[in-house]
């Protein structure tokens, strides 16, 4: 307990008395865990993680980490070693709304690199940076399923398809007048149904 | 029109919902198999049909059900592998979002050929929203008496969960999805023992494709026998093409595996064509992993005959002038695309997708993407097409999981049936993406 990981982030003591679900997240992450055989617990981290992402501003600070380890009983190094792993996790802080945009073959094709490049101007900032009112960051991602729809970016929960640099506009322009974080777990999706 | 038995019933209003999908004939395979057939004849029912698996490897699904140990008092389980994650590929997306009781009824069937009480499906985490669909639909079918105890009045009981996944390509390996599904990292697991044996948390698992498990329902309606006639030799019944790339209609088309490729990019009923009036240069048929062929070697065979939609005739003549029907991810470039910038995106897709266990594959696919990037550069050297060719035959069988031939085929099959491209690349120590977009045309240039 209470050790250091990947080298920035710091394990702060204080910080990490006051990390708790709230009562919805806490009935979510409870009812996840009856999905697996007792004593298979461990079984929920993925989908526990997600929702303390979502809970704790977005990203995985080695606090937060910590605290999944105690509801899952488990060891904090357990919950390190996964949130490293998988590409969903931020272990940095990021903004409200984290765009990423598919860069793999058919969005390629298709003008992804174009798509990086506008919000890149438009929003004054670069691939994995944050704009300074901590509302966007952006990220390239790989392949998102969605290569006949192409070029396309994700928001949270929601696909954002067929993209032109006007939807762009739009979009920004919407998740800045909302002003809350986008996560996975959002349950006011945009889907293609 | 070819026959469709998975998505035909896109064109009615909330086929999503238990009500709409149940009134339209669903869930009639678990009410046959649970009333009618023992589990064994299920599993018989899905060995005559021939069906394949959907995910990318082509197993016969029946023969890997057939596996299955089953040791007593040992429980068994059943996982579809809905990580769809191989670029190019969207089709179970697609399925599970628009038909979501078609994959559960699937789930069902196949849970009670196999003897599982409870079965998983595992989605990638980036399909979050497809989860929420997917849990609605769950709850309906809870609802309706399809899952928990005493489904139909029998004595079979099943519980059904998702389980959504942190985002790694890796994890659609099917050992590593089980490591994934226990809460751990998507390392796969060194075989044997296969999943069959000791699989979820050490138990007896099947690994199914969502498409293969969907694919089961129509099995069952119609009897093996049936479904085995649609499609041509050992390619039976209909598969699900993500089309993508430089066509006019882009989407998620059911085949009836052995229309021709020409057919399926030319014809109006499919891709209809190559957009803006462009020729094609190259199709990767089967998902970024398989050999990319140029436009001559796709629409025929090495011996002049017409390619087909099939496993046997898009793999006929090998690697050197075939390739793989894989995931059904069908990528078409027109005559602007470079096919140096293609492999680079798909080799810095690999080495980010490496889950770094094996050498090979961690260091390779690294080294590839370097090399790849000099090219668009403009600082490759003409022995840096030799030096990508050397690597990639380093990693291919000597890794734990096939994602080391997985980044190495590509790369391969770029060389071999483009060479000139790159050399021509290296010689100039120049590149230039020329542009053929097509939503972005006439846009602000940035």
């Amino acid at each position: 307990m209470g050790a250091q990981v990947h080298g920035t982030q710091h394990f702060d003591k204080a910080k990490r008395a006051e990390i708790k679900f709230s009562d919805a997240a806490m009935a979510t992450v409870q009812e996840m865990i009856t999905r697996y055989p007792a004593g298979k617990q461990k079984s929920a981290l993925l989908p526990v993680l997600h929702v303390a992402q979502a809970e704790f501003g977005g990203w995985l600070s080695p606090e937060v980490m910590d605290y999944v380890a105690s509801v899952l009983s488990i060891k904090p190094i357990e919950v390190y070693e996964v949130a490293s792993f998988y590409s969903m996790y931020n272990l940095k802080p990021v903004g409200k709304c984290t765009l990423e945009v598919c860069q793999t073959s058919s969005c390629w094709l298709n003008g992804a690199e174009d798509i990086v490049r506008y919000i890149e101007k438009k929003l004054s900032i670069k691939v994995g940076e944050t704009t300074k009112d901590g509302m966007f960051t952006l990220k390239v991602a790989e392949c998102l399923g969605s290569c006949g729809t192409a070029p396309m970016l994700q928001c949270g929960a929601s696909f954002h398809e067929n993209l032109t640099f006007e939807k762009v506009d739009s979009l920004i322009e919407k998740y800045k007048n909302e002003n809350r974080l986008r996560s996975y777990t959002d349950l006011d999706y945009h889907n293609t149904i | 029109m070819g026959k469709k038995l998975l998505i035909h019933n896109d064109h009615i209003p909330n086929i999503h919902t238990y009500e709409v999908y149940r009134a339209h004939g669903g869930y009639a395979s678990v009410e046959k198999a649970l009333r009618t057939m023992s589990p064994d004849q299920v599993t018989d029912e899905v060995k005559k049909s021939g069906l394949r698996g959907r995910g990318g490897a082509g197993f016969p699904t029946g023969l890997k059900w057939s596996f299955l140990a089953k040791p007593e008092g040992v429980p068994r389980y059943l996982v579809c592998n809905a990580d769809e994650s191989e670029p190019g590929t969207f089709k179970d997306r697609y399925l599970m979002e628009r038909h979501p009781h078609a994959l559960i009824e699937g789930m069902i069937t196949s849970s009670y050929a196999l003897g599982a009480k409870t079965c998983y499906i595992y989605i990638r985490g980036e399909y979050f929203y497809v989860s929420r669909i997917l849990e609605t639909a769950i709850k309906e079918a809870y609802a309706a008496g399809m899952l928990g105890k005493n489904i139909l009045g029998t004595n079979y009981e099943l519980d059904m969960y998702v389980q959504v996944g942190g985002g790694a390509y890796i994890c659609g390996e099917e050992t590593a999805l089980l490591e994934s599904l226990e809460g751990k990292r998507g390392n796969p697991r060194i075989k044997p023992p296969f999943p069959a044996v000791a699989g979820l948390w050490g138990c007896p698992t099947v690994v199914n494709n969502v498409e293969t498990i969907a694919a089961v329902v129509p099995i069952v309606n119609m009897g093996g026998e049936e479904y085995a006639k649609i499609g041509v030799g050992k390619s039976t019944g209909t598969k699900l093409i993500s089309a993508s790339g430089h066509i006019n209609k882009p989407g998620v088309y059911e085949i009836e595996l052995g229309i021709t490729v020409e057919d399926f990019i030319y014809s109006e009923e499919y891709c209809g064509g190559i957009r803006n009036g462009k020729k094609m240069k190259a199709v990767v048929a089967g998902g970024s992993s398989v050999p990319i062929l140029p436009t001559e070697l796709i629409l025929k065979t090495a011996k002049g005959e017409n390619r087909l939609m099939t496993y046997e005739s898009l793999g006929d003549g090998g690697f050197q002038t075939g390739t793989m029907l894989g995931s059904g991810g069908f990528i078409v470039m027109d005559e602007d695309t470079s096919i140096v910038k293609n492999l680079y995106t798909f080799t810095r897709f690999y080495h980010h997708e490496s889950c770094g266990q094996c050498s090979p594959c961690r260091e390779g696919t690294g080294w590839m993407e370097k090399i790849l990037q000099k090219f668009i550069n403009g600082t490759a050297n003409e022995s840096d097409v030799d030096l990508l060719w050397d690597i990639q035959s380093k990693i291919e069988g000597k890794t734990i999981c096939p994602l080391g031939e997985a980044a190495a085929w590509p790369v391969a099959a770029a060389i071999r049936h483009f060479k000139q491209e790159f050399i021509d690349v290296a010689k100039k120590k120049e590149f230039k993406d020329v542009k053929h977009y097509y939503r972005l045309n006439n846009l602000v240039e940035v």
